[in-house]
């Protein structure tokens, strides 16, 4: 079991509201990933359910039982660190087993444990190596089987990825989705980085300044976004906005398109405009255009498009699939 | 380092330099063993023998007949590493929290410890000496060491805070999350990462220990009188005798001088630690 409730969680910092009070729902099993940009108090929120850091007001029910006076260790959960903090004077062996010889486990369970998490994890031949002789994928792999074997009611992961190159960043991506799916335990996941978010959560929360901005499944937050911050968050090329009279025909103060929302044609169509640049990916184009009467605009279109620098297209929004923002940055939902 | 210096020339100017200034530094050492195989006409002899004198054990003889060099040498051991590792236990733990729980105010803390040491010793040579008569603690080994620890705890503390400093505080929160209590915390994963540091440390304040003569001579007088006192002994009133002196010295030295010798590469690294990154 591995339930989470935080309740009117607070932290401040001297003088500072990190945290101003956050109110999350947190189900056994579900792979839920905080994100937002550096400094929105991501990290110190997982640190605070942790229990690395003390909440200045609230509380953090585990299962139902509230933990916030208790030491991380007895919160039963599992952490991730971004640098991976192994232990470097200790073997593989021993940086699994630290956890399990700290809980005062028999010699015979630790070594049945530490092989069993070495076997998920590929790490059987390395045992042996010290963490200073292992490639970043490798470390991270003992970073995850240090937290496996503890049998957590929880794993908490700060931005275990962001050391990694890109390529080994998407292969460690599908690790921990996959073992997510043969683990079935619960996954709080903190990252900056939408991309992941969108691809490995059940749930995606993001934050702002300390605060929940919007919480829900990937689809519903890209589909629906809340507000102007999560719809330009979530997403990648992000979503243009568009303010004054273009807006102002369709009853908001902002109106939102996704790049990938834009039809484009060089014969006709509802906004002229010209190509400033053109990135061409071979399976997409993104053009970066100017529209006229309305300004910079960022447009994604599948395929290869012979188009560069001047060339006049149109573009035709899709009309089901506007967002629209009030002055306040709100979504409005009414028609 | 070779590639530091662009001209040859430069080369050989700074190497002569460095040479010229290690032979002073060495000289007095070089000269004190050297007198100790004097006879003691030779050794004031004017102008000063080099080599050229007849070579004597006598003042090794003599001293050792005079006075037990081991008693003293056993006291000198007992001193310094006893202080020494009293003051690993209080200096581990408080680099510990001043490293990983620092507060606005640690830094002034730090400041503050190290500034005891700018203070002269003979300032409160009297207070303590009267503390140490009440109590009954001169010339009592459990007294002085308790003053070479605590003459010695900010320069221990200094060395370990900025040693710690550049351990990364995650692996400590990993091991608590790991389930590891405060003293398993820092027993089986500060320390061993730390092992360096607190090498050199140990190395460097048993030398300064070993070497410590204020304290040692004001406040002991013969069953806790180290080394120190050894040596000084031989500059008595009757009249200096210089080579047996240079052979009390020696042999004074000698221990540490070996020990020092072999762990240099430690030493060199604590003593400039956090000067360069």
């Amino acid at each position: 079991m591995g339930a989470i409730r935080l309740e009117k969680v607070r932290k401040t910092f001297g003088n500072l509201d990190v945290i101003p009070g956050v109110d999350l729902d947190i189900n056994d099993g579900e792979f839920v990933v905080f994100v937002g940009p550096s400094g929105c108090g991501k990290s110190t929120l997982l640190r605070l359910i942790a229990g690395l850091e003390d909440v200045s007001g609230g509380k953090i029910l585990i299962d139902g039982t509230d933990v916030v006076d208790a030491s991380p260790a007895k919160r039963g959960l599992s952490m991730v660190f971004q640098s991976y903090a192994l232990y470097p004077h200790m073997t593989v062996y021993n940086n699994i087993a630290f956890g399990l010889k700290m809980a005062g486990e028999s010699k015979a369970v630790i070594e049945e444990k530490v092989r069993n998490a070495a076997d998920i994890l590929n790490l059987t031949d390395y045992l042996d190596r010290r963490p200073g002789a292992l490639s970043g994928g490798q470390r991270q792999r003992v970073a995850i089987g240090r937290a496996i074997v503890r049998n957590p009611a929880a794993f908490l992961f700060d931005e275990p990825l962001s050391n990694l190159d890109a390529s080994l960043r998407v292969n460690m991506r599908l690790e921990i989705t996959a073992l997510h799916q043969s683990l079935k335990t619960t996954m709080v996941y903190v990252t900056h980085d939408q991309v992941e978010a969108m691809t490995m959560a059940n749930k995606i929360v993001v934050l702002q300044a300390g605060r929940v901005e919007q919480v829900g499944a990937p689809m519903e937050l890209y589909n629906r976004p809340a507000n102007k911050f999560v719809a330009g968050f979530i997403g990648s090329p992000k979503m243009n906005f568009i303010e004054g009279a273009y807006a102002g025909q369709r009853n908001s103060h902002t109106l939102g398109i996704r790049p990938e929302h834009i039809a484009v044609s060089t014969e006709s169509g509802e906004i002229a405009a010209t190509v400033k640049i053109a990135e061409h990916l071979g399976a997409e184009t993104y053009l970066h255009v100017v529209a006229d009467d309305i300004g910079p605009m960022t447009v994604r279109a599948t395929g290869e498009m012979p188009l560069g620098e001047h060339d006049r297209i149109w573009l035709t929004p899709d009309a089901t699939r506007l967002h629209r923002f009030d002055a306040h940055g709100q979504a409005i939902t009414a028609p | 380092m070779e590639k530091t210096f662009k001209s040859p020339l430069k080369h050989i100017a700074f190497s002569v330099f460095a040479w010229l200034v290690g032979l002073m530094i060495f000289f007095p050492i070089f000269w004190m063993v050297l007198t100790s195989f004097k006879s003691e006409l030779d050794a004031i002899s004017m102008p000063p023998m080099f080599f050229d004198f007849d070579w004597t054990l006598a003042n090794y003889v003599e001293v050792q007949a005079r006075s037990n060099y081991f008693k003293f040498a056993m006291n000198s051991v007992v001193l310094s590493v006893g202080s020494t590792l009293i003051g690993l236990v209080f200096a581990v733990t408080c680099a510990w929290a001043m490293a990983f729980s620092p507060t606005k105010r640690t830094k002034n803390a730090l400041l503050w410890m190290l500034s005891t040491k700018m203070m002269p010793p003979v300032g409160v040579l009297v207070p303590i000496y009267l503390v140490f008569r009440d109590w009954g603690l001169l010339d009592n080994r459990f007294g002085i060491m308790m003053v070479l620890f605590l003459m010695n705890l900010p320069i221990m503390v200094w060395m370990l805070y900025t040693y710690f400093k550049e351990i990364p505080k995650d692996i400590l929160e990993a091991a608590r999350m790991d389930g590891a209590t405060m003293p398993k915390e820092i027993l089986f994963v500060l320390l061993p990462m730390a092992v360096p540091g607190i090498a050199s440390t140990m190395l460097l304040n048993i030398i300064l220990a070993w070497n410590e003569a204020f304290w040692t001579l004001n406040l002991t007088t013969s069953d806790a009188a180290p080394l120190t006192a050894f040596i000084a002994s031989y500059s008595s009133p009757e009249g200096l005798f210089w080579a047996k002196l240079s052979a009390a010295s020696t042999m004074a030295v000698a221990p540490i001088l070996i020990i020092g010798w072999f762990s240099q590469k430690q030493l060199v690294r604590g003593l400039t630690f956090g000067a360069v990154k």
